[in-house]
């Protein structure tokens, strides 16, 4: 730690409270990247198995479709 | 290859996707060896004693404060003639870091305007700009909270980023146009006689590198999360129209 003298509070708060707003800003930055990415995440992955569901009962449909079909 | 390439979604997701390790390692480098050599290894100045090391934090937010506004003035301007959504979401993601940047300018001014002016505060005519500009910042974010069609809240936004512009530019140049005030003039300039001495300089000029890499590293990573994010509550308006 330099010898900063009369002026070391001075010094120091203009420091401490520079580095306290680049560190809360950079950290609020990557906190709601991170909660942003996880939630897109969950939601594609709900959207999939919701397509999934879909296309399946959708193939279950024309083969009762068809099984109907034959029978009659 | 056009630069409105970037403006597709995917393509600035890939190109930052790869462009942010470094940019992030540069940051590092820059204002990390620009602040420890400001701090720890500058000599204190005849006439400000130690408080000169303020000058590594105080002249780099400033600078970052305003030009954080100039770039959110071209992107908005982008987005009002060629409705790109990407240069509208990179300016209201620059608009939280230009707000900090500006508070942390404000705030180590009035810290070190106390010892040697006498006072934390004088309605000096950049320090008023800086002020309005501050203000205007905070209007703009919340002028996207409030508003709920994200098109309707680029369009008010990007006109209030406009009109905001007039306090950027008063924020660098009021000191030229009124030669009153307490506040001295440009601490890094090509005038010599002006100029700090090369002790100063050249961690300053380190510094202010590190600030635009952080500027740079920040915005990138909060238009990627704005993207993200319109990518959400599109699925989301899809699944419930589907329910």
């Amino acid at each position: 730690m330099p010898d900063l003298g009369h002026y070391e509070m001075t010094v120091l708060l203009a420091w401490g409270g520079t580095l306290l707003a680049l560190a809360g800003l950079i950290g609020q930055t990557l906190w709601r990247a991170s909660e942003v990415r996880r939630a897109l995440q969950a939601q594609e992955a709900r959207s999939q198995s919701d397509r999934a569901t879909e296309r399946a009962t959708e193939r279950a449909a024309d083969r009762a479709t068809e099984q109907a079909g034959g029978n009659g | 290859m056009s630069l409105w390439e970037y403006a597709n979604p995917k393509k600035f997701m890939e190109t930052t996707g790869w462009l942010l390790p470094w940019l992030t390692a540069l940051t590092a480098l820059t204002l990390g060896g620009g602040l420890v050599w400001g701090f720890f290894l500058t000599p204190d100045a005849d006439r400000f004693g130690s408080t000169v090391k303020i000058l590594y934090v105080h002249v780099p937010s400033a600078f970052i404060a305003i030009n954080a506004w100039v770039m959110m003035l071209v992107t908005s301007l982008i987005w009002l003639v060629r409705r790109h959504h990407v240069s509208v979401l990179a300016a209201r993601a620059a608009a939280p870091v230009g707000m900090v940047m500006t508070l942390i300018a404000l705030f180590t001014g009035a810290v070190w305007g106390e010892p040697m002016w006498g006072t934390w505060w004088a309605w000096d005519p950049r320090l008023t700009a800086f002020l309005i500009l501050f203000l205007f910042y905070l209007g703009y974010l919340a002028l996207w909270a409030a508003i709920e069609n994200p098109d309707t809240a680029a369009d008010l936004t990007s006109v209030l980023c406009l009109v905001g512009s007039v306090f950027a530019f008063l924020s660098r140049y009021a000191v030229y146009f009124w030669a009153q005030g307490l506040h001295q003039g440009a601490s890094l300039s090509v005038d010599r006689a002006q100029h700090v001495a090369d002790v100063y300089a050249y961690p300053l000029w380190l510094t202010m590198a590190g600030f635009v890499f952080l500027f740079l590293t920040l915005v990138f990573v909060r238009t990627r999360t704005e993207i993200r994010a319109r990518r959400l509550s599109a699925l989301v308006a899809r699944e419930r129209k589907a329910a």
